[in-house]
């Protein structure tokens, strides 16, 4: 079953392309990984496909709920990590309770804390948790590995093996670590508009 | 777990928020007294000036006492990344924008309007006027939150915004001073200002209808 369509997707900024027009289309159970230079376009292919921005030319079709992680965790600095979570689950809740999603990210006992207050690394974490609370089976992953440590990475890998598992779909982004995953991978290299026409 | 509109999601997460900051959330509500209490200190505390003033003096209080959160209004969620989620999949952000709007007015515009009766009282407002300045004020207040959001929201991204959110605002606000302050003085005179406040209202709904489309598109420009 098809998830996400995108045709020719295209998108300018000051009257320029940023990135080369863009199709994909992602499946149940599937990952496309996005790659690409730094300033390739890659965040913002992924913002167009979120609905964030939208495209200039050519469309995004969702047969289903998407969830956003961006560069930035969304996550309010003020609230405890279970209050940023709690009001992800407000959104449309997942079978996974936020002390399990707390668990399943490397957050155990920490969920009293306030956001502000956990690293960036945690709250990189915290940001990846909204994923598993949240009843949304497409996955739109910015760099999901930056700021990660080792184990931290590992951990993205077997979450995003988990959803797919379970008929979700995944795209990511990223320039530098290749996920190491079962499910079945597609890439996509996106090249810069500008770069082409040089 | 049932599932919550996203406008009162956000809604509680606002206020809870508020809440969590009082200092901030209270600034307005210290503003609106300050000047209450220290313009008798200026102009000397004779109650016929004083009357004659409060109309105006309450206004201009609670217009720049709008002014103080209205930098903050969404540049933290520009931040942290809540703005940019306001736009996912499906969702116009208009929900999340009404509930972000209701917020702030419930925060910044309702502890004035509460407490408006007492900065009347202290200003020797005649009695009689007291109901038309508390419905000028609940009529009036939703259009300077709807102004002062466009301002917020236009200069967003825009470095040095705070000085440049007084010049955009007061332009769009002179018609309701007019509008409320007129009202205001008719009733301390005893005269019938139902005409200044058809005005008023039409201007608010004005505001309301057109504001928020207005809005929501800053936004999304600021975030490309």
């Amino acid at each position: 079953m098809t998830l996400l369509q995108a045709e020719r997707l295209t998108f300018q900024r000051g009257g320029e392309d940023i990135f080369e027009p863009v199709s994909l289309t992602l499946a149940a159970g599937r990952v496309i990984v996005i790659r690409g230079d730094n300033g390739a376009g890659k965040t913002t292919l992924l913002r167009v496909l979120a609905g964030v921005l939208s495209p200039s030319s050519g469309c995004v079709r969702l047969n289903a709920e998407p969830i956003f992680v961006g560069h930035l965790p969304a996550v309010k600095a003020d609230l405890s990590g279970r209050e940023n979570l709690h009001y992800e689950r407000q959104l449309g809740a997942s079978q996974t309770t936020i002390a399990m999603a707390l668990i399943q990210v490397g957050l155990a006992g920490m969920g009293a804390r306030p956001a502000r207050t956990l690293s960036a690394g945690q709250k990189k974490r915290l940001g990846l948790a909204r994923l598993l609370v949240r009843n949304a089976p497409i996955w739109l992953l910015d760099e999901p590995y930056a700021s990660l440590d080792a184990a931290g990475c590992a951990r993205v890998d077997a979450l995003i093996d988990a959803h797919t598992s379970q008929g979700g779909a995944v795209v990511l982004s990223t320039h530098q670590q290749l996920p190491q995953l079962d499910a079945a991978i597609d890439y996509l290299n996106v090249a810069s508009a500008s770069a082409a026409d040089g | 777990m049932a599932k919550t509109s996203p406008f009162l999601a956000l809604l509680k997460r606002d206020i809870k928020l508020s809440i969590r900051r009082a200092g901030e959330t209270l600034l307005p509500l210290f503003f609106l007294f300050a000047v209450v209490v220290l313009i008798p200190l200026g102009v000397g505390p004779g109650p016929n000036l004083l009357s004659l003033m409060a109309p105006g003096m309450i206004w201009v209080a609670a217009l720049l006492a709008s002014l103080l959160a209205l930098d903050q209004l969404f540049r933290g969620d520009l931040d942290d990344g809540t703005l940019e989620q306001w736009f996912i999949g499906p969702s116009s952000g208009y929900a999340q924008l009404g509930a972000r709007l209701i917020s702030h007015w419930l925060i910044s515009a309702l502890p004035v309007i509460v407490f408006s009766p007492l900065a009347a009282i202290m200003l020797h407002l005649p009695l009689e006027a007291l109901p038309v300045l508390i419905l000028t004020l609940l009529i009036g207040t939703p259009a300077l939150s709807l102004i002062g959001s466009l301002a917020a929201a236009l200069t967003l991204t825009t470095r040095g915004a705070g000085g440049l959110l007084p010049i955009l605002v007061f332009p769009m606000v002179v018609p309701l001073l007019i509008f409320a302050t007129g009202a205001v003085s008719l009733a301390a005179e005893g005269t019938v200002s139902n005409p200044h406040l058809g005005l008023l209202l039409a201007f608010t709904i004005l505001n309301l209808s057109l504001m928020p489309i207005a809005i929501r598109a800053a936004l999304k420009m600021n975030l490309e």
